[in-house]
């Protein structure tokens, strides 16, 4: 394997099924160690990406590396170095939580296997649970027992496919604390998710919208480039506010959050001038950071402009 | 196959045992088929039926009728519980299916026998359905040659019936009684593996993909040859276990001769279990879900059942239906098994039914490895 500082490093990456483009020229760039958080909305081609990386597609187009390896033609190097974790539980719900990561530690012919399937069970805190049917397990458990299953033959990356959807909080809180302990030593995790709390627990970021990278970078980053400016407005009778406000050019955004709205939109001095309109003193207006939600949705938002 | 592991194929047949061993259904399944077909085909399905209920209608009561009536009672296919006084009444209980046959015995019937005037008994069948009355008429019209000889002694010996100018000595071979289980239950062994070895192993791959642990599988360096090889040896002492089920059966129950090689018959058996699997397992690798496996199965079952000579003989099909029939391994399979145990047939006898199937197999393999392949990409 060569060594180079990037676990994933693919340029100009297309997929398309059928005359339909899923992935079209994305470049990635993950460094070893980094949690990647990978961001978009459904239908994205989140998943087609990571099955790429993974060696369970090639690409049409492009080229690149995953952990050294050539994603067209070392696929099964890949595999054999890659944990992945697929959006739907995809491990036997009629095999026990053993049988489970036994049969995964003996496709990857771990030389002590034993040992290798009752240390997984310990670091996850699956052992009292060993001999329970998969199947019967709660969508928290079911997510350790697949994060389990696919650390189990020590792999240096991980991809991780929308792990925490429907799983609870605290639940939640104890994978991502266990996510950024391994790559403490050493992993590389690339991550998809929905949530905003969970994208600011990642390193670095990317913006997937119909196949087309639309950022990336560090949180801070990312909202530099969408170059979004937010107004927060407290104050009374916020709901008529906010119906004067929508459709007003320069205004992309209202939300309500709350007992506050948030107002954005790309161009800061229109932004300003439609407040300026509106403003009264019965209203406190505050000039903040634009959150990611808000990049995001204004990102998704000018994408579709461009593809429409 | 380059890369073959002999761990990660052991690992997915241990991984089916225990699935197979948690699927209680399945499971029941395969020991309850074979045994549901046995009842159906060898106590309940009869191609030689007997004691069928005829209606007598005699007008003339004497002393030969009544001969012919004991004769046909005797010959054990005729089961004479109705009596019919009027033809309308002989209708009706044809037409209602009362009564398989009516016999009309004239009046004048020892009359004009006396007068070597060959009467005419007219027998009525209810002939919808040929294969019940076919075996009676037969044994009828060999009956009616005889019958009276004893009756018509000194001056009446001319009236016995004479022979034709040919004799036919026919002399039935391997199963002289005509046992219909001699026939079916060994026939049965090909029919009860086609049906469960496809459908089990037809939703072998389209469950896992349906569950989505297909795409966990393709994420690991297990390969297709693998993965198949490992799904179809489990099902494969699955299959020696019916096959066992429906020896002892045959032995025991229904008397079934065997004449030749058990470790023959049981070596070839296995040739036959993996085309049944492999092809199951194209047709998982084919369908998008369960149901449309099933489906297939039933598909590959239907000719199998009804084309291959189990059903209907084979030689009286048309070409085409004949060829159809020489593609399906149950056709070899069932000439194998009835020529090992009826005929005492050995290697030599039997080879000529063995390259088909191994045909079928490769083929059917060489397909079921190259769609595995393509399934995600």
């Amino acid at each position: 394997m060569t060594a180079t500082d990037y676990a994933i490093d693919v340029a100009g990456v297309t997929k398309k099924f059928g005359d339909k483009t899923v992935v079209n020229a994305v470049s990635l760039q993950v460094r070893r160690g980094e949690i990647y958080g990978f961001l978009g909305p459904n239908g994205s081609g989140k998943t087609t990406f990571i099955r790429m990386l993974c060696g369970l597609l090639t690409p049409d187009v492009g080229t690149g590396t995953c952990l050294g390896f050539d994603v067209r033609t070392r696929q099964r190097d890949i595999k054999r170095h890659v944990g992945y974790m697929t959006q739907r539980f995809s491990y036997y719900e009629d095999l026990s939580i053993r049988e489970n990561l036994d049969f995964i530690a003996r496709l990857y012919d771990l030389p002590d296997r034993r040992a290798a399937v009752d240390h997984s069970l310990e670091r996850l805190g699956l052992v009292n649970r060993s001999r329970q049917l998969a199947g019967q397990l709660s969508g928290g458990w079911k997510q350790r027992l697949a994060l389990a299953a696919c650390l189990i033959h020590s792999p240096q990356l991980l991809l991780l496919d929308e792990p925490t959807a429907g799983v609870d909080p605290k639940a939640r809180r104890e994978f991502w604390d266990e996510i950024h302990q391994l790559a403490a030593d050493g992993l590389t995790v690339l991550i998809t998710t929905h949530y905003m709390d969970e994208a600011e627990r990642c390193h670095r970021l990317a913006y997937l919208a119909y196949g087309q990278l639309l950022a990336r970078g560090t949180v801070a980053e990312v909202v530099a480039t969408a170059k979004l400016t937010t107004w927060i407005v407290t104050g009374p009778g916020l709901p008529p506010l906010a119906a004067a406000l929508r459709g007003r050019d320069g205004v992309e955004q209202v939300v309500a959050f709350g007992n506050t709205l948030h107002v954005s939109g790309r161009d800061a001095a229109k932004l300003e001038s439609v407040i300026a309109d509106v403003r009264a003193p019965t209203h406190e207006w505050t000039c903040v950071r634009s959150g990611l939600e808000d990049v995001f949705i204004s990102l998704m938002d000018g994408a579709e402009d461009n593809f429409s | 196959m380059n890369g073959f592991a002999f761990h990660r194929l052991w690992a997915v047949v241990l991984k089916e045992f225990i699935q197979m061993r948690r699927d209680r259904a399945t499971f029941g399944m395969m020991i309850g088929i074979p045994l549901l077909q046995l009842t159906l085909f060898g106590f309940a399905i009869n191609s030689d039926p007997k004691h069928l209920s005829t209606a007598i209608r005699a007008a003339d009561q004497g002393p030969f009728a009544r001969t012919l009536v004991a004769a046909m009672r005797s010959s054990g296919y005729f089961n004479l519980d109705h009596e019919a006084t009027t033809e309308a009444e002989a209708d009706r209980l044809l037409r209602l299916g009362e009564v398989q046959f009516v016999i009309n015995i004239p009046e004048d019937f020892s009359r004009r026998l006396l007068r070597g005037e060959r009467p005419t008994v007219l027998l009525e069948a209810d002939a919808t359905d040929p294969a019940a009355t076919g075996p009676a008429l037969s044994a009828l019209r060999a009956l009616s040659d005889r019958v009276l000889d004893r009756d018509l002694t000194g001056p009446l010996a001319p009236l016995r019936a004479k022979a034709g100018p040919v004799d036919f000595a026919i002399h039935a071979h391997y199963n002289p009684e005509n046992i219909t289980q001699y026939n079916v239950v060994p026939g049965l062994m090909g029919v009860v593996l086609t049906m469960t070895m496809v459908v089990i192993t037809a939703l072998a791959i389209t469950r896992e993909r349906e569950r989505g642990t297909m795409e966990n599988l393709l994420a690991t360096p297990v390969r297709p040859f693998e993965v198949m090889v490992g799904k179809i040896l489990p099902y494969i002492i699955v299959g020696y276990v019916q096959v066992t089920l429906i020896l002892l059966a045959a032995h025991y129950f229904f008397n079934v001769p065997m004449l030749g090689s058990l470790p023959l018959l049981y070596a070839v058996a296995l040739l036959f279990i993996a085309a049944n699997l492999a092809m199951g397992i194209t047709f998982s690798t084919l369908a998008k879900n369960q149901l449309q496996a099933t489906q297939m199965a039933t598909f590959f079952f239907l000719p199998s059942i009804l084309l291959s000579g189990f059903m209907f003989p084979f030689r009286g099909m048309p070409a085409w239906a004949q060829w159809l029939g020489s593609c399906l391994p149950n056709t070899h399979f069932l000439r194998i098994v009835r020529g090992i145990l009826l005929k005492g047939n050995g290697l030599a006898e039997i080879a000529p039914e063995i390259w088909p199937i191994l045909l079928f197999l490769a083929i059917v393999m060489t397909v079921a490895v190259k769609r595995y392949r393509q399934t995600l990409d």
